[in-house]
């Protein structure tokens, strides 16, 4: 079965490249494609994770070339799993974008650009999942983070370009970092393969195996959003279109988590780095959460909220003990889910309010219970209310600090309770001034000073769109699916269903790790 | 520079003189690309890229080890014969990460080029959201205390705040607002 291994990372190369010779051809044959590879993709993770699962790692050999020469590819439960999330996740996301797409005539998201690019990011993130080893592991990022580039540019306006101009920038530098920790690795080792570094490293002199530990974690530290190094993240994001910011903020630091895991797990399992990672988790913490109390937009809120998140994830992995990493694992998963969830409601907030300011914003709650109902439940899940997987996710994380005992990780874990009332806190803050406050002022906002750049650009688009989208509603779902979303679209005025069903989707995934997520605690 | 150093210590036995003098090189290379990046125009940063990337690469053929014969093809130099094969794999490395390098700074480029044909020129601005948001509950505050003093109400000091005074020229087209911006995160 291991030669299912590549296709993660092919299927969605190939149709990239499909996409690119039809340009702007052929809507309609283009959306299923994107569609139809990316369930693709999933259905083969799944098919990964239970063979992971049932007997061990599976693993490729590109080419037959043996390990310190030739490309692996590795399928273990961790690597499965995280494939299998980031695919229902892509998927979701692409289906929103679709709907998003047909009702705005894809002002937003053009398909001959967005389609292209979207998929190649895929490609790097099951590439960056899938690598056995280091330098492949690489330019699995790289392919990612070129695609993300693209992506966070789109359109091309001045604030895109401003904020795009940073993250490229942090990213560039971090992937140098990257070389050069690969570099030191292979220059000590004389491999990059995962497994025989793991062997090898212990043998190393100590201060060589820190320096080749502290820039990789640096390096990883940078894409994960990790306190100190964290600067580019809120004036990135938010002014990415809804999809885009969406499917970063739920991945593609997790993917820097990944390499953390993997870097503290199986390359430098001695805990040397422990107490700067604590100290770096509490500060990821607080600083983003003290960031999201603050902010008047619910897009930067939300990014905000990543960071502090991220400050979780982290925790666990410099904890080390079985318990811990088992919880982050299901932390990093839940979290994927919930926060590309948050973001594309807070599009779905947009669509319908004209404004991500919570200055403009209000009375949605009964302009459009629907959008109230659908940032609610991942806005409890995030701020970790039981029954609820954060709340799940939060508990082991604590349990794992309290077993633990040491002073900096009972302090962690205090830290972390206040955290996470205070993530509630600018959650609830965002749910009263937008939902449940009167509606600010009758009729469309006029487009004066928006927060995010991407509010003017919408809101010239926005009252056709709103119209032309109530007019295409059955039509207009051609992309999309027969969901259940869609009568209820119906109800509330306007947003084309895939949107919804797919924000409806990703809502239901995230649920469902309460009941479903209990094997990967064993 | 630290990996530099890292790298010949690394490098422990295997170091000739040649391999000494690349991770110098390197060395020097990634120390001059660092200095670029520090810069606030677009062009500045590619070339440090560049150079940052250039560096590195040297470094990754310094852990390769001593030169030898052309890796994988029989053959060369007849001098060279006796010696053993060089390391094919940083050779890999580096051509992979030569193209990506290539890559990225042909985007970067294209952003520069697309940045100077909006707002006049290719530098990096600050992101001023967050001042704003200062600014506002600053500007809030400084409204409550003037009136409850009852006292001449000056106007905000702009220059101060490092915001101008309309959101809306927030898109940052007043490229003094940006080189201000710069001195204000400089000091924090």
């Amino acid at each position: 079965m291991n030669e299912l291994l590549p296709l993660p990372v092919l299927l969605p190369l190939l149709a990239a490249a499909v996409k690119i010779i039809l340009g702007p051809r052929h809507p309609r044959l283009q959306r299923t494609i994107s569609v139809a590879v990316l369930a693709a993709v999933l259905a083969v993770a799944v098919a990964l994770l239970l063979d992971a699962d049932r007997s061990g790692a599976q693993v490729l050999q590109m080419g037959g070339w043996p390990a310190p020469v030739g490309i692996t590819l590795v399928a273990d439960r961790l690597s499965a799993l995280m494939l299998v999330v980031s695919s229902a996740v892509t998927l979701c996301v692409m289906v929103y974008a679709i709907g998003q797409g047909t009702a705005d005539r894809d002002h937003l998201t053009p398909l001959s650009v967005f389609h292209p690019t979207y998929l190649l990011l895929v490609a790097g993130v099951a590439d960056a999942f899938l690598a056995g080893d280091l330098f492949n592991m690489f330019v699995g990022f790289e392919i990612m983070l070129m695609a993300s580039y693209v992506l966070i540019t789109l359109g091309g306006t001045l604030p895109r370009i401003r904020a795009g101009t940073t993250y490229i920038m942090v990213a560039l530098s971090s992937s140098m970092l990257f070389l050069v920790a690969i570099a030191v690795l292979y220059a000590a080792t004389g491999t990059v393969n995962l497994a025989q570094l793991s062997d090898r490293i212990a043998a190393l002199p100590p201060g060589t195996s820190l320096v080749a530990e502290l820039v990789l974690l640096t390096a990883f530290g940078v894409k994960a959003a990790v306190f100190p190094l964290s600067m580019w993240l809120p004036d990135s994001y938010p002014t990415a279109p809804a999809p885009v910011t969406a499917v970063f903020a739920g991945l593609l630091t997790k993917i820097g988590i990944y390499g953390l895991i993997r870097a503290e797990t199986l390359l430098f399992p001695d805990d040397r780095a422990r107490d700067l990672l604590l100290v770096a988790a509490m500060l990821s913490m607080v600083v983003g959460v003290l960031g999201a109390l603050v902010q008047v937009d619910v897009k930067r809120l939300v990014s905000f909220t990543l960071v502090s998140h991220v400050g979780y994830m982290v925790f666990g992995v410099a904890l080390q003990s079985a318990a811990a990493l088992t919880a982050t694992v299901f932390y990093v998963l839940h979290h994927i889910t919930v926060q590309t969830t948050l973001f594309l409601v807070t599009g779905l907030v947009e669509r319908r309010g004209g404004s991500t300011s919570l200055e403009r914003l209000g009375g949605l709650a009964r302009t459009a219970p629907l959008v109230g109902l659908l940032f609610f439940v991942p806005a409890m899940n995030l701020g970790g209310l039981p029954p609820l997987p954060g709340f799940l996710g939060k508990l082991g994380l604590f349990q794992a600090g309290l077993e633990d005992g040491g002073p900096l990780a009972l302090t962690l874990v205090a830290t972390a309770v206040v955290t996470s009332l205070l993530t509630l806190y600018a959650l609830v803050k965002v749910w009263n001034r937008a939902f449940w406050r009167a509606p600010a002022a009758p009729g469309p906002p006029s487009g004066a000073g928006s927060f995010s750049g991407a509010a003017p650009l919408y809101e010239a688009v926005s009252p056709a769109a709103a119209s032309r989208a109530g007019g295409a509603g059955p039509g207009g779902a051609d992309g999309g699916e027969d969901d259940p979303g869609e009568g209820l679209a119906h109800r509330t005025a306007r947003l084309p269903a895939p949107m919804v069903g797919a924000s409806m989707a990703l809502i239901a995934l995230g649920l469902s790790y309460t009941i479903g997520g209990g094997p990967s605690w064993r | 520079m630290s990996a530099g150093a890292g790298l010949l210590a690394a490098g422990g036995g295997g170091a000739s003189g040649g391999t000494v003098a690349l991770a110098v090189t390197g060395g020097a290379l990634v120390t001059a690309g660092i200095a670029m990046l520090l810069e606030r125009s677009l062009t500045r940063l590619v070339v440090g890229i560049l150079l940052l990337g250039n560096g590195v690469n040297l470094l990754i053929l310094t852990g390769g080890g001593p030169a030898g014969r052309a890796p994988i093809l029989h053959g060369g130099p007849p001098e060279a014969a006796h010696r053993p094969m060089a390391d094919p794999l940083p050779q890999i490395m580096i051509l992979t990460a030569i193209v990506i390098a290539l890559a990225s700074a042909a985007f970067v480029l294209a952003i520069a080029y697309r940045s100077g044909r909006l707002g006049g020129e290719d530098e990096v601005r600050d992101d001023i959201e967050d001042r704003r948001v200062a600014r506002r509950r600053g500007g809030m505050r400084a409204e409550r205390e003037r009136r409850a003093i009852a006292g001449p109400a000056d106007p905000i000091d702009p220059d101060e705040l490092g915001a101008p005074e309309a959101p809306d020229a927030a898109d940052g087209r007043d490229a003094a607002d940006g080189r201000d911006g710069g001195a204000g995160e400089g000091g924090r």
